[in-house]
């Protein structure tokens, strides 16, 4: 720790960083635009200028960028000079020239970060008095909406899409107070992460045009924290809904998992809950309508029988699992998916449950030196991952650019210094990927090649001889890895291969014994094939063939149709189908139960690596939906949400710690419990006024300590409760970054979830 | 006097050959250096002779060599020349290129083996066609008489040089600039540090001089610091490419020893102002250097005068203004090249320079007010030297700032009169 001095005062702060994250984190407020706390700095919009002093006689001082400034002992600067901040008014005065002032009808408008920016320094009065120079836009595809002339060229778009996330049809062209951010042509974005560009533009150049379809002020939107359910990565998002409907997805920090940036699957891929044409809303008894008394008797009386057999779901909740689970009995319960898949699963479960090799992050492989990857298309299977993976490819370089004293957010100038030179990543896979280009090596094999290949490297560890070629290619690997610091090994169910799995934990464990910080990561198929292999013990095709059930519930099925599912079902009599759309399964189903989706139910997810993590409903569901764990519940003793969660724990002693994922509905802050919308909420009065002018009284959320309204406590300190990024001043998602320091407080506590297996 | 740098320039325009070069002891000190001196002692040397950068920054050569670490063998270093020359009224650079390449070669030979580089780049302003096909000649002849390329003069020294044709942005000067554009980049300027000398091309280190600076290299090789000391009449060294353009009898080019004053170079060598005209002022240095008046006349041409004078000696190459020239419209058109050039990286120069170049524009139409005249004086300080990302932004300042202080009654003249009072 070093002392600096800010206007006077003195502060204890970390070495190394620059000023203005330290500033942030110290909570004094310093504008800007161009820097980004994972893009770094590189000192192009001049807005966090501050002075600097040699020392305490020098009364001038002179003006610096503060993103730019490595702090060190003793330094004195000033945040609140005259001088300064005249020049940052001056910066914002400059940027206004030609920004298009169209507030009232940009889709940024109210979580706009220039806005705030504009309001922080103070310019009010236009001085410019000429024509502005304008653009022509750009389709940009379905997602994101482009509206150029707002541009205030903080460059950060072309920093993240080729940069960070290594896009390759986006860039910055023109000179002079002409450039243009942009493709070279009118199209689709060809990156998967080209949806962070909505929230890292901190004005309205990049818009999410999914929201725009169906636009809501960000004030007017009711905001919750949820889980990310496209995938095994367990991102952390926030769904916006207003009048019943989802309309937009944000990033929610996540230090571990996700960070500041998801996927466009993640981001997009939510208008299914909006869907008319293929949701479920209204529950079916023998193909009549039902409401929820038939719909349960029918279940009871099913139940009666004892000859019942029950599908979980990968994707659906641990709670909802469970209890399906304790409706039929163990023995009845099966997985979702087939015996190949289920080894493979049950295998990594026991890996990571076996504590012999360290169960790394998203996070942990984003630091990692090196990274092998066998038999996973990382990209396609677990994005975010593969985003992580591209960031680690620097880290060993960083290390002579230390030398240099180039700190890493030294953005620019570690880009140059390091160059083509990156750390080493391996990636062995049937088919081409998006990392082959950035790995040192790229070895193209089928399955049992790479479960040979991963047996050689596995061999040389131990020191076994290999024949010359294989030999070669393997020292190679290992030679280049001896020198990490730490190792990353990612593998996978894709190739449903146990081998596979087994030999790399095996490598990476042997690394660990070689004193090479190594651990693994496992893709798993969906959002929550974890807590299925903790929660089943049989996978479901036993039921398949001759021990056909008489009666079968499905919960939430997300299967792959084949002809083996199909005769299964056609031959029971009773095809119980809990599901909130239709599929070609629930057109089989007798008895067909309207369940509540993701945004409008809560539970608990499992992530690839064991990490449990809450989603809230950001809406109560229609009439006659209701969340699957609620009907299930209704069977078994109508238990409250919490009241599950305390079964669950002392039931399943892997899931001991369930309870503490989030704090549980009694949470209050000051007897307040925690807002869905923001202070800002308007027009709840007038928004059913056409149906009846009495303003309705908000739905009392029983399970969560979340309240579906704009009154509660502003105090909210738990970043898993968090459902919109607002701070005094600051409307945007760069709210985010004065989150810092409770972040750095509060992390590897709960908000980030609770690891099931060691961290 | 002695003029070494142009000694070998042809009145006739076509370029000194190799031979022409070696006859008259050319690749000599090249000779001298890479097989008889170890490289600090070169750059010891280079640092003795206060030779100061002829791109206009005026730092010591050989200190900045000095800060690149040569200690490890395998370790790539670069040199480069800086010819991409395109600041305002500035055409030295492009005789020597035309005229003398053999010795912009030698110099950098000599630079390489002190900063034990072992590959070269000249990056030449695309508008100097004929130069790109010089130094394309003369890097034949050089590759051809073993100058270049492995094991130069027999010894264990290695040195490839290639030509590199800018496309020609005023930014591209700037040595960071020049650097990313060299790479394939965009020529952005870089932050510093990390200096050039730490992490430069491709993150090597790497020296970038202007082109004059390193053809006095092979000259104080040759004759030693002392001697080149003694070309000078100030303290800093050796003779200096003057120009002089505008209304003068004479515009042209000389090399003389760095100290001549400013009226010896307006009058003894430019011929005085043309019938007809009056002197107002004058750039010593180019477009971004400040106005010179009257009262600087007897100011010497060296960095440190220049700089007492309240301006800078820059290139050497000075823009005339004479009476029957609009300052204002002068100036204005300075600025709209500065605010074309800017490279839209930084704030106040991408969106200062245009809103400078608006309000000049608007006043020399006559429709200017005084609160324009505030606007204009805010940008001048708005657009210091460390408010803007490099050095553009505050050179295109300092024509502004000194006309606003010594031209100040023709801008408020154009206000009250309505017009611009050069116009018919």
């Amino acid at each position: 720790m070093i002392t600096i001095y800010i206007d006077g005062k003195p502060y204890q702060v970390e070495e190394g960083e620059n000023l203005l994250r330290t500033c942030i984190k110290l909570g004094i407020d310093i504008p800007y635009f161009c820097y980004h706390p994972a893009l770094g700095s590189v000192g192009a919009c001049r807005l966090c200028a501050v002075k600097r002093y040699r020392d305490a006689n020098d009364k001038n001082g002179r003006i610096v960028m503060s993103c730019m400034e490595p702090v060190s002992d003793g330094m004195m600067v000033s945040v609140n000079d005259e001088e300064v901040k005249n020049f940052r008014a001056a910066i914002i005065e400059s940027l206004m020239t030609n920004h298009p002032h169209d507030c009232p009808i940009c889709d940024e408008g109210g979580e706009c970060h220039l806005q705030d920016m504009v309001v922080k320094t103070g310019h009010t009065y236009r001085r410019f008095e000429f024509k502005k120079r304008t653009f022509k836009n750009q389709y940009l595809g379905p997602y994101i909406h482009h509206e150029m002339n707002r541009c205030i060229q903080c460059y950060r778009c072309v920093r993240f899409y080729t940069d960070y996330a290594g896009g390759k049809d986006f860039g910055v062209t023109g000179a002079h107070n002409k450039l243009y951010f942009g493709r070279f042509e009118d199209g689709p974005f060809e990156s998967i992460f080209s949806g962070n560009l909505v929230e890292v533009c901190p004005t309205g150049v990049f818009t999410d045009k999914t929201l725009r379809s169906h636009y809501t002020r960000k004030w007017d939107l009711t905001h919750a924290p949820s889980i990310c359910n496209q995938c095994s990565a367990g991102c952390n998002i926030i769904f916006g809904e207003r009048y019943g409907q989802v309309r937009r997805v944000l990033n929610r920090y996540n230090e571990a998992v996700n960070g500041f940036f998801i996927c466009d699957r993640g981001r997009f891929n939510y208008e299914y809950i909006n869907n008319k044409d293929t949701r479920i809303t209204q529950s079916y008894v023998l193909g009549n309508p039902a409401d929820s008394a038939t719909v349960l008797n029918t279940l009871r009386n099913v139940i009666a029988t004892n000859k019942v057999a029950a599908i979980g779901s990968s994707n659906s909740s641990v709670e909802a699992n469970y209890l399906l689970q304790q409706l039929v009995g163990k023995e009845n319960f099966y997985a979702d998916v087939v015996a190949e898949d289920w080894e493979v699963l049950k295998t990594i479960k026991s890996i990571l449950e076996s504590n012999t090799v360290k169960v790394l992050s998203i996070k942990d492989i984003e630091k990692a030196e090196g990274v092998i990857v066998l038999g996973e298309d990382i990209y396609q299977t677990s994005p975010r991952l593969a985003l992580a993976i591209r960031q680690s490819i620097r880290n060993k370089p960083l290390r002579k650019a230390q030398k240099i004293n180039l700190p890493a957010w030294h953005a620019n100038a570690v880009k140059t210094f390091i160059g083509h030179d990156r750390g080493p990543l391996f990636v062995a896979h049937t088919e081409a990927n998006w990392l082959d280009e950035i790995s040192e090596k790229t070895f193209r094999k089928n399955t049992s090649e790479i479960e040979q290949f991963a047996q050689a490297i596995v061999d040389h560890l131990e020191g076994k001889t290999l024949p010359q070629d294989t030999a070669q290619e393997v020292k190679y690997i290992i030679d280049a890895l001896t020198d990490c610091r730490s190792v990353a090994i990612v593998s996978g169910t894709c190739l449903k291969s146990k081998k596979i799995v087994e030999l790399s934990a095996k490598i990476a464990s042997l690394l660990q014994s070689r004193n090479i910080e190594s651990g693994i990561y496992y893709v798993v198929p969906k959002s929550n094939s974890m807590g299925m292999a903790i929660l089943a013990e049989q996978s479901m095709d036993k039921l398949f063939g001759s021990s056909t059930p008489e009666n079968i519930i499905l919960l939430e099925p997300d299967l792959v149709f084949t002809d083996a599912i199909k005769s299964m079902l056609a031959s029971c009599k009773n095809i119980i189908v809990l599901h909130h759309s239709r599929t070609a399964i629930t057109e089989m189903a007798n008895i067909l139960v309207a369940t509540g989706t993701i945004a409008e139910s809560e539970g608990t997810l499992i992530n690839a690596e064991g990490r449990m993590q809450r989603y809230f409903s950001v809406m109560p569901p229609q009439e006659n939906v209701v969340a699957a764990w609620k009907w299930l519940s209704s069977l078994l003793g109508n238990n409250t949400f919490d009241e599950i969660l305390i079964k669950i724990s002392s039931d399943i002693p892997l899931l001991r710690r369930i309870t503490e994922v989030a704090p549980d509905a009694s949470y209050r802050v000051n007897g307040m419990k925690i807002p869905r919308q923001t202070p800002r909420f308007s027009g709840r009065t007038s928004m059913l006024a056409h149906k009846n002018v009495h303003e309705p009284k908000p739905v009392d959320d029983k399970n969560s300590p979340l309240s579906f309204s704009m009154e509660g406590t502003q105090k909210n300190s738990e970043l898993g409760l968090m459902s919109f990024y607002l701070m005094p001043g600051w409307h945007s998602v760069q709210a985010t970054n004065k989150l810092l320091r409770e972040l750095d407080q509060v992390l590897n506590a709960r908000s980030a979830g609770i690891r099931i297996w060691n961290s | 006097m002695e003029r070494p740098l142009t000694q070998n320039i042809k009145a006739d325009g076509t370029y000194c050959t190799i031979d022409e070069y070696r006859r008259n002891g050319g690749y000599e000190a090249a000779r001298k250096a890479v097989q008889e001196m170890e490289s600090q002692q070169i750059t010891q040397t280079v640092k003795d002779a206060n030779l100061l950068g002829r791109g206009g920054a005026g730092f010591n050569t050989g200190m900045k060599w000095s800060f690149v670490n040569i200690s490890n063998p395998n370790e790539q270093r670069y040199v480069i020349a800086n010819g991409d020359e395109m600041e305002p009224g500035t055409f030295k650079d492009r005789l020597l290129l035309e005229g003398d390449p053999h010795q912009l070669i030698e110099g950098m030979i000599i630079a390489a083996k002190a900063l034990k580089a072992s590959q070269g780049f000249i990056f030449v302003r695309w508008a100097y066609k004929k130069a790109h096909q010089t130094i394309q000649k003369a890097l034949d002849e050089a590759y051809q008489a073993g100058f270049l390329g492995k094991n130069i003069f027999g010894s264990n020294f290695s040195f490839d040089l290639h030509l590199h044709t800018s496309v020609g942005r005023y930014i591209c000067g700037e040595e960071t600039a020049l650097i990313n554009s060299l790479e394939g980049k965009r020529a952005n300027p870089r932050a510093k540090p990390p200096f050039p000398q730490i992490s430069g091309l491709f993150g090597k280190p790497t020296i970038v001089n202007n082109v004059e600076t390193y053809c006095n290299i092979p000259h104080i090789i040759k004759n030693g610091p002392v001697w080149y000391k003694a070309l000078s009449r100030s303290s800093e060294g050796g003779t200096k490419l003057y120009g002089v353009s505008g209304r003068v009898k004479n515009p042209g080019l000389w090399e003389l020893p760095l100290g001549v004053t400013v009226r010896e170079l307006l009058f003894d060598y430019a011929g005085g102002m043309q019938e007809g005209y009056k002197f107002r002022g004058l750039l010593p240095g180019g477009a971004s250097t400040d106005f010179l008046v009257e009262e600087h006349l007897d100011t010497p041409m060296d960095f440190a005068s220049v700089a007492k004078a309240g301006s800078r000696l820059g290139t050497g190459t000075m823009i005339v203004l004479d009476d029957q020239t609009c300052p204002v419209a002068f100036v204005h058109n300075l600025i709209r090249f500065f605010a074309n050039e800017s490279c839209g990286w930084c704030t106040p120069c991408r969106e200062g320079l245009p809103w400078v170049e608006k309000i000049l524009e608007k006043i020399e139409r006559g429709e200017g007010t005084e609160k324009d005249i505030d606007i204009l004086r805010f940008h001048t300080k708005y657009l210091a030297p460390g408010n803007t990302f490099c050095a553009l932004a505050p050179g295109a300042m300092e024509p502004l700032q000194s006309a606003l202080k010594y031209f100040i009654d023709d801008f408020n003249r154009h206000i009250h009169e309505k017009k611009c009072p050069w116009k018919k």
